[in-house]
């Protein structure tokens, strides 16, 4: 195969070829300078068995190819930068300019993570009011910055958990765990060793607490639960929960996916959690990176934060130390001290909003969710008619049994008219659901316009269902076989021999 | 009294026509199922927003306070690596569709993410000539801590994991915390000579052992003789895990021909900048037989409706949304973007390049290493290394330091930190970005100590 016969874009392959296909031998796209110490062979200096026979096929393609190549591939990508992008229970909000800039500053980018305390000052000091300030969001005594993602948290407060029972000599083996949890939720904790027990929801769409006062019992560690729930809706019996697992000596983990909903208005540590993450890609602006990476630092109350991982950073009025010395820790949970690069943005977010600028953050989110659910509801079925916080639910059902349209294909269809889909399928309580979260940064005018396109939609349901279960039409490649993949997986290229 | 932003577009106006639309007169009756008792009352306790120009003002004053790799002539590595990234890497992981976009739920619009991470997938398979790689973990040492947990999985009834003290002591505390959920019993044979005994691995392991760690090169900087080490592994029936610097893969040998089962490794020195310490990115391979046990996200070729070549997320019956309490891992979010950083750096540096880069940082270690032992700085452990290497110090390393510090150079990482019995030597890395002035001048002032 030629690189003329695979120019871009031909039926049959892809939009774009792959870098593979676009190597032609002995062209580079790299300079480095010349060797300035004496030149020795690589066989003398490393025991030959060590040695690589074989050079790896990366490609051989100019500088011009790769620019093209990823440029032009970019070209064929939704994000936020280009529309509206309402992915249920992943917040995803403007990702403000002047972030990317503080976190791409030599002073923050070129630092190496052992350089000697006294020069990497202004960094630690960050690290500090960053804890600071996420305590102050949360209501908790100290924050820990090191998980790297949400469910790096969970893993992280689940191992906190075990370790505060067995220091009391207790040997608790289930976590409990709603049914509309995220499925992070169940799989943090069989990885730290529990058993999981699902808790039913009531039909306000909270947690049920007949099923939970039946459930919580001596072996149980403590609940998950993110508060609004993956429904968008707040649990009015919060307190109720709270008391009745602490009751039984068992711990609340907060699973801050859906904070950007509560700024101001309700702090977890305060409304009775023990341990609590936050999404720095989420509440706090940072970018997701096309799945990361994200960061999720953990904060605890004063009763668990003897275990958070070390290490933590500390002010002795004069000089910002990192402070490993804390017997009780958990350990470390990465290497250094998290994805800092993400803090650093997460930090410029909030001295750009303020206090009340993230309150209103939360208002105007909680807002433009309800605004849009109200307009969604005049077409698809509302499983939970009350205000819902920053996301809600609405589901496909209606079109799914008059029509045989599922919530699958107008998601597809949704893409032809610009918007990325919201999450469907998720929660798993509501069949055939979208789970729709606008966030604060959209405008009025942009809701209004989704609205309309969802309303066309559930028309076109109703008059060319074809139409609809055959989408998108007009994106890049048409409906992906997912199937196909999964069942002859084709994961690496190979050279077609 | 609402606030005006500059990332809230909705005014007053706009908020206004939202309450009536919802028959509401204020945003307070959306949060009356918000108990009065877990109510927060007053404002939180944070510095009042800054406008554009403040704020860079003030970050900028920040990093103003730490030393740099541009500022300080760096010869410290020990799992983070100062090495050259080029231009283009910085320019295609700053385009916004890449950074703005999310996992590839929707892959119709999401083509560029997911054929970049297929073709990274192929990239690490070329570099580790292992089949099959995921999207990215968190980092080397969370990758590590999943290729054990994945072993013991895999192979019901074994929990033993053997790893030698010549593993990176930030993998292996992490290993540590990992281990305590799947409650694996983790063994540490003391490294011998800067390099895990065979003989004593041999005697570690038994039939309860899931897997093998060994680290190429180590912590030290030294070479592992890897094929005697994976028959240790395979001899108890245990998987092999290789845990590896990429960019040494340019010319030593790569762990899919020494029998790895599994390869993860720490890929910041692909193109992803130091950072102090993340976002890094983890890489995870496999054989082809443990696909299906795989952490993380995948991405395959299909068809599209047409016929047409495409790539979505697959496999993904492994994963968290869809097996939720089963699945064999709980990573959801990973470190896409670095990958791509990793993606964009390999394509650039391109056969011919991976190469050179690895043989530069194997020469100008050497030379380096050299130099010191002239001056008066033997290497602590005799084994072969690639670009870093341990050196003793007759002069506290404490003082050698900081007597380079004075000079702008970063020394290499105290030993005793982590090796009480090694007080007295330096860990000093040297990648290509380090000249042969660069390196005189760091050989001549530790001599002057002397
Ligand atoms: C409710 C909820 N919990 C947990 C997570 C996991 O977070 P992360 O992807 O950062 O690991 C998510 C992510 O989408 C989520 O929506």
């Amino acid at each position: 195969m030629t690189r003329q016969e695979t120019a871009p874009p031909r039926p049959g392959r892809g939009t774009e070829p792959l870098i593979f296909e676009l190597s032609s031998p002995g062209r580079i796209a790299y300079s480095l300078p010349a060797l300035d110490v004496p030149d020795r062979p690589v066989d003398s200096l490393l025991p030959p068995s060590a040695l690589r026979t074989r050079p790896p096929e990366l490609p051989e393609v100019s500088e011009v190819d790769v620019v093209r190549h990823f440029t032009r591939l970019s070209q064929i990508q939704h994000g936020v930068d280009i529309g509206f992008y309402p992915l249920g229970s992943c917040t995803m909000k403007y990702n403000p300019k002047v972030n990317e800039d503080a976190a791409a500053l030599p002073g923050f980018a070129g630092v190496h993570p052992y350089f000697p305390e006294e020069v990497v000052q202004g960094a630690l000091e960050l690290l500090y009011h960053m804890e600071k300030y996420l305590c102050e969001i949360g209501g908790v005594s100290r924050v820990s910055l090191q998980p790297a993602a949400g469910a790096h948290g969970e893993l992280t407060g689940l191992l906190m958990f075990r370790a505060y029972h067995e220091d009391r000599g207790e040997h608790r083996t289930k976590v409990l765990i709603p049914d509309s949890a995220h499925g992070t939720n169940p799989a943090s904790a069989v990885v730290c060793g529990y058993e999981t027990v699902e808790v039913p929801s009531d039909s306000r769409g909270g947690v049920d607490l007949d099923a939970l006062r039946r459930l919580m019992a001596p072996d149980v560690a403590g609940l998950m639960l993110t508060n609004p729930n993956t429904l968008g809706l707040f649990d009015e019996n919060m307190h109720a929960i709270a008391e009745i697992v602490h009751e039984a000596g068992g711990l609340l983990y907060y699973d801050g996916a859906n904070a950007n909903a509560i700024m101001g208005v309700a702090r977890p540590g305060d409304t009775g959690f023990d341990v609590v993450h936050f999404n720095l890609h989420k509440t706090f602006s940072t970018p997701h990176g096309g799945g990361g990476p994200g960061s999720g630092p953990v904060g605890a109350t004063r009763e668990l934060e003897p275990y958070l991982p070390v290490p933590l950073v500390d002010f002795d009025g004069r000089r910002y130390r990192l402070v490993y010395d804390r017997p009780k820790s958990i350990g470390r949970v990465k290497s250094f001290y998290g994805n800092f690069l993400v803090v650093v943005k997460a930090y410029a977010y909030i001295r750009s909003m303020g206090p009340d600028g993230l309150r209103q953050v939360s208002e105007d989110a909680v807002l433009a969710a309800n605004y849009l659910m109200r307009k969604l509801a005049e077409h698809f079925h509302l499983p939970y008619d009350r205000h819902c916080k920053h996301e809600f639910v609405v589901s496909g059902v209606w079109q799914k049994e008059r029509h045989g349209v599922r919530t699958l294909d107008m998601a597809k269809r949704l893409l032809d008219y610009g918007f990325h889909a919201p999450t469907v399928y998720f929660p798993l309580i509501v069949p055939e659901c979208f789970m729709v979260e606008p966030t604060e940064t959209e405008s009025r005018e942009t809701l209004d316009a989704f609205a309309r396109v969802m309303a066309h939609i559930a028309e076109e349901a109703r008059q060319q269902p074809d139409l609809v279960k055959a989408a998108p039409h007009t994106t890049p490649v048409k409906r992906l076989d997912e199937a196909l993949a999964a069942r002859k997986p084709n994961v690496r290229w190979q050279p077609e021999t | 009294m609402s606030v005006k932003h500059r990332y809230l577009p909705n005014t007053d106006a706009d908020r206004r026509k939202m309450l009536e639309a919802l028959g509401l007169r204020s945003v307070q009756e959306l949060f009356a199922d918000v108990p009065e008792r877990v109510r927060f009352k007053g404002t939180m306790d944070l510095p009042p927003a800054l406008s554009e120009l403040e704020l860079v003002r003030h970050v900028g004053e920040l990093a103003a306070r730490n030393a740099t790799v541009d500022g300080y002539v760096c010869f410290l590595g020990a799992g983070a690596y100062d090495h050259f990234i080029p231009s283009v890497v910085r320019h295609i992981t700053g385009r916004a569709e890449f950074y703005t976009a999310y996992t590839p739920y929707q892959p119709e619009v999401s083509q560029a993410v997911l054929q970049s991470i297929y073709e990274y997938q192929t990239l690490i398979c070329e570099l580790t000539g292992m089949e099959v790689a995921n999207a990215s973990m968190y980092d080397g040492a969370t990758a590590a801590a999943e290729a054990a947990i994945i072993s013991s999985y895999a192979l019901p009834g074994r929990r033993k994991v053997v790893f030698s003290s010549a593993l990176h002591p930030e993998y292996r505390e992490t290993l540590r915390t990992y281990a305590r959920g799947p409650k694996l019993h983790l063994l540490e044979v003391p490294a011998e000579g800067g390099v895990t005994p065979v003989d004593r691995l041999r005697e570690a392991v038994d039939d309860s052992t899931a897997c093998v760690i060994a680290q190429q090169p180590n912590f030290f900087g030294c070479i592992e003789d890897m094929a005697a080490l994976g028959e240790a592994a395979h001899a108890v029936g245990a998987h092999f895990v290789a845990c590896v610097d990429p960019i040494s893969l340019g010319v030593l040998k790569p762990p899919g021909e020494y029998g790895a089962d599994l390869t993860v490794g720490e890929g910041q020195g692909l193109g992803v900048p130091l950072g102090f310490g993340g976002p890094y990115l983890g890489f995870f391979a496999a054989t082809g037989k443990l696909t299906r046990r795989m952490p993380g996200r995948i991405a395959g070729v299909t068809v599209d409706a047409e016929g047409k070549r495409g790539f979505v997320l697959t496999l993904q019956t492994r994963e968290q949304h869809i097996r939720r309490e089963k699945a064999t891992s709980n990573i959801c979010s990973n470190e896409a973007l670095c990958a791509l950083a990793a993606t964009v750096y390999l394509c650039t540096m391109g056969k011919q390049g991976i190469r050179e880069v690895a043989e530069q940082c194997l020469k100008k270690a050497a030379y380096a290493a050299q130099q010191l032992e002239a001056a008066g700085f033997p290497r602590t452990f005799a084994a072969p290394f690639f670009k870093e290497f341990a050196v003793r110090s007759a002069v506290p390393v404490e003082r050698v330091n900081a007597a380079l510090l004075e000079d702008r150079i970063i020394g290499g990482a105290p030993l005793g930190r982590w090796y009480p019995e090694l007080a007295d030597s330096l860990l000093i890395a040297v990648t290509e970005k380090r000249t042969r002035q660069e390196i005189d001048r760091l050989v001549a002032r530790m001599g002057e100590l002397r």
